[in-house]
């Protein structure tokens, strides 16, 4: 248990980590990107936490809102969790240690994005299973909005990638 | 620039409404693909367009509900009787969900019956390609809160393109049937589509402003010069001809959208869509 008076904006960020994405559980909140700031009155033992939307539609935000409230309860803080759009969101802010966890979990990394009209999902993915380049794209579309549907033709395996945005 | 003058605020809401019911009421219609698309990824495919149309609407809502204005446009129905307060009129949810039919600013486009497949995977490719370029103009707008919106749109509206790019190959190299039943779908599309560009009242002032960068006919331009190319390779209809001053249009467009009056499909899909929400407009979700 962390000391309240001692308590740090650094021990936040600490402790979202621990935030799973609730769509891809295997990677927490900070790695995602989706944290902009974290502020925190230490006297009135309060935080406040700015976030940012990945997909303008994402139905995850509220889960995520209470998911960061009950963790930093933990830690005595009452939270309010701010989404913002002061800031955009882009799948460039995937930490290195995100794009493992999104390996591991079978989903191709985003590669990087662009602002230009061409569609970046092109770029054939390297596949999660195997590590071949040798895949292509089968749907824009998959189980989330940030997810797209690949196959690979050396193990003859499909694989989720996550959108480049 | 985020001080409107006084007497902007009209159009603007005029141009916001416009915006946020075409993608509300095409987010709905796509919807109803859910579970019976004629394949999984287009189950997925058309669900997954819905959700992104639905939140770009509610952005768009969320505008509404900033610029805090009680315009009678947005009020809610007489008939429904409500007791509603200030606060809820002005809700993204009372927006999206509390006005007349004839307060919608929709497109007529986006409020026919889907049809068969052919229909609404060509209705989404002349919706896609419109949209996208009047958001890429909108990025420019010098009412920053509408561009910045703009400006995370259309990252998303990329992957609409290109999925309302494979549809249209994939149906005109198909069989007969395939082709026979996209070309009467673009027959039948084409009043329709060019309603998306019927200028919303005020338009002048709003692309004096510079909140509108383009006009709706510079736009429309825009438009079919991005479609011409596919169109005419893929043998479709492509009812226009070309001179020194742009597209002319061989035939009459069918407006009516932007000034609130529908179609008879638009009323029977007004009432699924607001049904939940009239049950109790004061509910908390």
């Amino acid at each position: 248990m962390i000391d309240r008076q001692t308590i740090t904006e650094q021990d936040i960020w600490q402790a979202l980590r621990d935030v799973p994405d609730p769509e891809i559980p295997t990677i927490n909140l900070v790695d995602l990107g989706v944290i902009l700031r974290v502020e925190l009155d230490k006297a009135a033992q309060h935080a406040r936490i700015l976030l940012m939307p990945t997909f303008t539609g994402c139905p995850a935000i509220e889960f995520m809102r209470d998911l960061i409230r009950e963790r930093l309860a933990q830690l005595g803080l009452v939270t309010q969790v701010d989404v913002t759009r002061e800031q955009r969101w882009s799948s460039d802010r995937i930490s290195e240690a995100g794009r493992r966890a999104l390996a591991k979990a079978g989903i191709a990394p985003p590669g990087p994005a662009t602002s230009s009209v061409v569609i970046p999902l092109l770029e054939p993915a390297l596949c999660p299973h195997c590590g071949s380049r040798h895949t292509t794209l089968d749907s824009a579309f998959g189980p989330t909005l940030c997810r797209a549907i690949a196959y690979c033709r050396d193990c003859k395996q499909p694989f989720e990638q996550f959108k480049p945005l | 620039m985020r001080e409107l003058s006084e007497n902007l605020h009209t159009q603007l809401v005029e141009l916001l409404l416009a915006l946020a019911d075409d993608e509300f009421v095409t987010g709905y219609a796509n919807s109803e693909w859910t579970g019976i698309a004629p394949l999984l990824e287009e189950d997925i495919a058309f669900s997954s367009l819905a959700q992104d149309e639905l939140g770009h609407a509610r952005l768009f809502y969320e505008l509404l509900s900033e610029l805090q204005i009680a315009d009678c446009r947005l009020q809610i129905e007489p008939e429904a009787n409500l007791q509603s307060t200030i606060y809820n009129l002005q809700s993204p949810d009372a927006i999206a969900y509390g006005r007349a039919p004839s307060g919608f600013r929709n497109a007529r486009l986006v409020e026919r019956p889907r049809g068969d497949w052919a229909y609404s995977v060509s209705r989404q490719f002349l919706y896609d390609t419109a949209d996208y370029v009047r958001i890429e103009s909108l990025c420019r707008s010098a009412y920053a809160p509408l561009a910045d919106a703009a400006a995370s749109i259309i990252r998303e509206e990329k992957y609409h393109l290109l999925h309302a790019q494979t549809w249209l190959d994939r149906l005109a190299n198909g069989g007969a049937a395939a082709r026979g039943r996209q070309r009467a779908a673009f027959e039948v599309l084409w009043p329709d589509a060019l309603g998306l560009f019927e200028p919303v009242l005020g338009e002048n002032a709003l692309v004096a402003a510079g909140i509108l960068p383009d006009s709706f006919a510079a736009l429309q331009q825009r438009w079919l010069s991005s479609i011409a190319e596919p169109l005419r390779r893929l043998e479709l209809p492509f009812p226009f001809v070309s001179d020194e001053r742009g597209w002319e249009a061989l035939l009459a467009p069918d407006y009516g959208g932007r000034r609130g009056e529908h179609s008879e499909s638009f009323t029977a899909l007004y009432e699924q869509i607001t049904s939940v929400y009239q049950l109790d407009p004061n509910a908390t979700w």
